[in-house]
């Protein structure tokens, strides 16, 4: 199976600093339309830095300089004309704990409709929370109970919520930081099984530091440690033969 | 055991150390006694000063209106004209004939000096009485009115002693204290005047230092960025907050009135005086009822492309809403309770009628209760008390709200 | 036109301004599901903000500087001259005749002032129907240039975030200029005495006596030793030592000793002794404990036991300070790690040693700073020392002998009848002044302490 090696966001040479410290050395990659590209590596190796600088996250951060060069659909995201809101709309991301809003399961999935208009009408609203609901494979579980407020479901429900807020937006790309690391089996096992549906419609990224994950769910894996790149390519070439020798003694567990 | 010390030595040490020990615990138990009786001795006194205020000592007097041939048509009391007719019918003269004939050549002293008041509203209420005779209940004179609940005079218990001989004299609700503004008569006041120009200036206050303090505390916490200037703003207001509500008074008589030249005693000023004293405290309640809104809220609707504006709008604010209104609500009692700073600008003049407007004249309630409590009339002495417990009743109830709006509606994360 | 009507019609305005550019923005909204970087709302509020922002600046700006123009007309009118050239006169004719004319007084004081009502009306007319056109020409025409800039690609959600935060820091910005403004004019109006009255003669003479005030001399009965002793004695001798063992012992009791269940209904009575009105503490002061103080003094034979004393208010002000010395107290103790209590109880220490020999001295800075903060507001509590403390300033160490403070002081020299320029009142501000740095002193220390303690054990 081939498919056509679209990239949907180029990153080239970034480096990330916090104050004095630097994140991120020198990282280049692409994320490939139609494709889910896993981040693995030993904690604070700074594989959810990286995903953060993908929609500017980072900037949320007080300190917080990004160097280098990202391009979606060859935009510079980091150039001054680009407006960070529509950005956001088109990268979407899903945290490693579930995060709801406290307010209904309908609410949450509606407002980031709602705030870039992209409804007119009620029924539109309906028709993209439904739309939005069912992708996420929870329309079945919720359309009954739409008013109920998104925190009480449970924490997988409340990640698929999650995602399925992102998807309303209609964006391009999804980031999913550790999406499952808060969950139990059979919920990770839903999460894993959402990404494979969704895979045809969007450029993933996920961050996970569990590699059986990665070799489940991803087509292409980046390995990062220590703030580098060391090794990037087919998921299964490199989990089989890696070319690096820290690539390795990571995925045979030596560290981590 | 090879210690040097004896063993019924040791003993005896323990023992002692398990005395004081006793008395430490003892001690600290009377300190919690005494500050917590300290609270209940204050509020039994003002309760048992108070009460008295609340009830009037009332006389029953006979008028005979026929015979007095009022200069009054039954039929035309009504509306403007009839109010000046009423007003210029002499029933302050009728009244203290009425007294004199009913009760002996001191009879007029046994009414308090509003007493006519009543017995032009019976008339108006009911004009058939100006044919007949009629016996109107009228408020009693402040002595008498003392005499009556006990504490009186020798000379105001033996004049209750003979009206009570004719069951004239009787306790009633003191209706007037809700309705009545400041009199010079003691049995005629209420706080009604002074109630309405509190809440006249808690609405200034609340109007200005909410809107503000809100907005500041969400530019402090969610924007400012680190710099000399956020730190400038954050002492500022966190002195201020400490700052003696006096010295805000001379802010708002050296700005407001001589400055600007706005009008003295009004609300319009107390309540911008008392907005500036009540802001920092909704800042600071209201950052860290901000503070409280967990990141990954904000992260999240960050995700889906809201701006930081609306992140704070949509998802912050609401959320930190309940924690904000207990801040504010405590602040505002405080502000309610706050006497100095309005004595400063004037607030403290005789306003015997209820101010309508925010540039009237007018006092408030607890300024009330210090010019009552300057009053040399015995009178003045349970409704000083009464007027407190009203204030104290408001209070109690705005803090009962906020430890409700806490308890019910801030969502624990 | 009344400042009311030229409100309603800007907002009207405004209100026309929104409508229209929804209208506009809607017809060229995208097409569904396309991504646009404002909604029609965001363009409708960004031209009502347009339409608003100018006019209401305007007015703001216009109401500080017309009182001034005005008068300027008036005086340039022919009934003005036969004003008295300058002096106190001269101003209080002018005011009353501004009153005249905005309140529509009947009689007037001054047969000038009468007079120059109607100038005051006209001039007050003409400008306030110029300043209404200038509002509503900027209204409509800021509104309607932002009305034509409505397209597809105006960034309108970002010109109003700008305007959103542009109000925000501003809202911040009154905490400043409220410092500022009682510090100017607390400074301005003290500088005005200090001319009158060496700063010397204020800060270490021992006579004060504002009713008889010597022309010639009259630093000689301004000084204001005893004042800040009488503060000092009530507030921070009297009151602390009520105060901060009942306080103290009552954290400790309640942190240490107290079943959860007791400390959950206690603690927040004792709190309440703070939220009671001060005016009401001090006419507890006045009726109840201010003759109890003297018939004590009487009893122990103290014979000139004044009904004035220092000790009743400063009896009553302690009560008032408890729960500021408990409240903090309590957090302190509280913050202790509980490690250095186990360790102390685990050598077999009983519960009051290991409180008064490692907690509370672990405590300490927390403790100290709570009880600065309390001073503080004692010092600055005026309604307790004016009903109960005297007006008579004595420099004496007996409780029961009349005392009196700054604040009390304060009020007493304003509330009187005297005109807003003289000594006496003037000297109410440097009294004020004084009492604000003396508070904003200790604030610092005491948060300075706290702050540094809690950052110890976080």
């Amino acid at each position: 199976m081939t498919l056509p090696n679209r990239s949907k966001i180029e990153a080239k040479g970034v480096s990330v600093f916090y104050g004095d410290n630097q994140a991120i050395r020198d990282v280049s990659l692409n994320i490939d339309q139609d494709r889910v590209t896993a981040f693995i590596g030993p904690s604070g190796c700074g594989k959810s830095t990286f995903l953060r600088t993908l929609n500017r996250m980072n900037d949320t951060i007080a300190g917080a300089r990004v160097e280098g060069e990202i391009r979606l659909d060859g935009d510079d995201i980091y150039a001054s004309g680009m407006d960070v809101v529509e950005l956001r709309a088109r990268v979407g991301m899903v945290f490693q704990k579930p995060n709801p809003f406290p307010k209904s399961i309908y609410e949450n999935v509606a407002y980031g409709a709602r705030i870039h208009g992209l409804a007119r009408s009620r029924e539109a609203l309906d028709a993209v929370v439904e739309q939005a609901l069912t992708r996420a494979g929870l329309w079945n579980e919720v359309k009954d109970r739409l008013k109920d407020s998104g925190t009480a479901l449970s924490g997988g429900q409340q990640q698929r919520l999650c995602i399925a807020r992102a998807i309303a937006v209609d964006p391009e790309v999804i980031l999913m930081d550790e999406p499952c690391s808060a969950l139990d089996p059979i919920a990770t096992a839903r999460i894993e099984e959402l990404i494979h549906e969704l895979r045809g419609r969007y450029a993933i990224a996920i961050v996970t530091h569990n590699m059986q994950q990665a070799a489940r769910v991803s087509q292409v894996t980046a390995f990062f440690h220590m703030g580098q790149l060391v090794e990037h390519g087919d998921t299964a070439q490199l989990f089989t033969s890696p070319r690096e020798e820290r690539t390795k003694d990571y995925i045979t567990g030596r560290y981590g | 055991m090879n210690s040097a010390v004896p063993a019924d030595e040791r003993r005896r040490r323990l023992r002692q150390r398990h005395a004081a020990e006793r008395r430490f615990r003892l001690a600290g138990a009377a300190a919690v006694l005494i500050s917590a009786g300290f609270l209940l001795f204050l509020l039994a006194t003002m309760v048992s000063g108070g009460l008295r205020g609340f009830t009037r000592t009332q006389i029953a007097l006979p008028v005979d209106f026929a015979a007095a041939g009022l200069p009054l048509d039954p039929g035309q009391l009504e509306g403007r004209e009839g109010a000046a007719s009423l007003a210029g019918a002499g029933f302050e003269g009728l009244t203290d004939h009425a007294a004199i004939a009913a009760f002996g050549p001191h009879g007029a002293r046994l009414l308090s000096d509003a007493a006519w008041i009543s017995v032009r509203n019976a008339v108006r209420r009911d004009p058939s009485l100006l044919a007949r005779r009629a016996v109107i209940q009228v408020p009693a004179a402040s002595g008498i009115d003392i005499a009556f609940k006990g504490r009186g005079t020798p000379e105001a218990e033996a004049e209750v002693a003979s009206l009570a001989r004719r069951s004239a004299i009787s306790s009633h609700f003191n209706a007037a204290l809700f309705s009545a503004a400041d009199s010079t008569d003691a049995a005629a006041v209420g706080v009604w005047g002074a109630l309405k120009g509190s809440l006249l200036t808690m609405a200034v206050t609340l109007g200005l230092a909410f809107p503000v303090g809100v907005l500041a505390a969400l530019y402090l916490e969610e924007y400012a960025p680190r710099n000399r200037w956020t730190d400038l703003i954050e002492v500022s207001i966190n002195n201020l907050a400490a700052v003696p509500s006096i010295i805000f008074g001379l802010l708002g008589l050296a700005l407001f009135l001589n400055t600007l030249g706005l009008p003295r005693s009004a609300p319009l000023v107390g309540g911008l005086t008392l907005a500036l004293m009540t802001m920092p405290v909704i800042v600071i309640a209201g950052r860290n009822a901000i503070k409280g809104v967990p990141p990954s809220i904000r992260d999240a609707a960050l995700a889906v492309g809201a701006s930081p504006v609306q992140v704070v709008f949509h998802h912050v604010l609401p959320l930190a809403l309940p924690g904000i209104l207990t801040g504010t609500i405590i602040g505002m009692a405080r502000a309610l309770g706050e006497t100095a700073p309005l004595l400063m600008i004037g607030m403290r003049a005789f306003v015997a009628a209820p101010p309508d407007r925010l540039t009237d004249p007018a006092t408030a309630l607890p300024v009330q209760i210090f010019l009552w409590s300057d009053e040399v009339n015995r009178g003045f002495v349970e409704k000083t008390s009464a007027a407190i417990l009203v204030l104290l009743f408001v209070l109690l109830a705005m803090n009962g709200l906020a430890v409700y709006l806490r308890n019910r509606l801030e969502t624990r994360w | 036109m009344s400042a009311p009507t030229l409100l309603l019609l800007i907002l009207g305005l405004a209100l026309i301004g929104w409508l229209a550019a929804r209208t506009r923005a809607a017809a060229f909204a995208t097409r569904p599901g396309q991504r646009s970087p404002a909604l029609p709302g965001h363009h409708a509020t960004f031209v009502a903000l347009c339409t608003l922002a100018p006019a209401l600046l305007f007015v703001a700006l216009w109401t500080t500087i017309s009182p001034a123009l005005v008068t300027d007309r008036v005086l340039a009118s022919p009934a003005a001259a036969q004003l008295p050239p300058s002096g106190f006169e001269r101003a209080s004719i002018l005011s009353e005749a501004r009153s005249l004319s905005d309140h529509g007084l009947g009689a007037a004081f001054h047969p000038l002032a009468a007079r120059l009502a109607p100038a005051y009306d006209e001039a007050q007319g003409h400008y306030d129907a110029l300043a209404a056109g200038i509002a509503l020409l900027l209204a409509f025409g800021s509104g309607a240039a932002a009305w034509l800039r409505v397209r597809p690609g105006l960034r309108a959600r970002r010109h109003v975030e700008r305007g959103v935060m542009a109000l925000l820091l501003a809202a911040s910005l009154i905490a400043i200029l409220t410092t500022a403004g009682i510090f100017l004019s607390l400074v301005l109006e003290s500088w005005r005495f200090f001319q009158l009255v060496p700063v010397g003669d204020f800060l270490t003479g021992t006579h004060w006596s504002p009713q008889v005030i010597d022309p010639a001399d009259p630093g000689g009965t301004l000084g204001a030793v005893p004042l800040f002793w009488g503060t000092f004695f009530i507030g921070a001798v009297i009151a602390t030592a009520v105060a901060v063992p009942l306080g103290l012992m009552s954290a400790i009791y309640l942190t240490q000793y107290a079943a959860p269940r007791t400390r959950r209904w206690v603690k927040p009575v004792i709190e309440v002794l703070a939220g009671v009105p001060t005016v009401v503490y001090g006419y507890f002061a006045a009726l109840t404990v201010a003759p109890a103080v003297r018939q004590l003094g009487v009893a122990i034979g103290i014979e000139s036991a004044s009904s004035e004393s220092a000790l009743a208010a400063g009896l009553v002000m302690g009560m008032m300070i408890i729960p500021f010395v408990s409240s903090i107290a309590d957090d302190s103790l509280a913050a202790v790690p509980a490690g250095m209590r186990d360790g102390s109880l685990a050598v077999g220490a009983t519960l009051s040693e290991t409180v008064t020999r490692v907690i509370v001295p672990a405590a300490l800075p927390g403790v100290v700073g709570g009880i600065l903060l309390a001073v503080s507001r004692a010092i600055g509590e005026t309604m307790i020392v004016v009903m109960a403390a005297s007006g008579i300033a004595t420099l004496t160490l007996n409780p029961f002998a009349p005392a009196t403070t700054v604040t009390k002081q304060i009020v007493d020299l304003l509330t009187g009848e005297a005109e807003f320029d003289s000594a006496k009142t003037l000297a109410a501000f440097a009294l004020g002044l004084t009492l604000f740095l003396i508070t904003l002193l200790l604030n610092i220390i005491a948060l300075g302490v706290v702050k540094r303690y809690r950052e110890a054990y976080e």
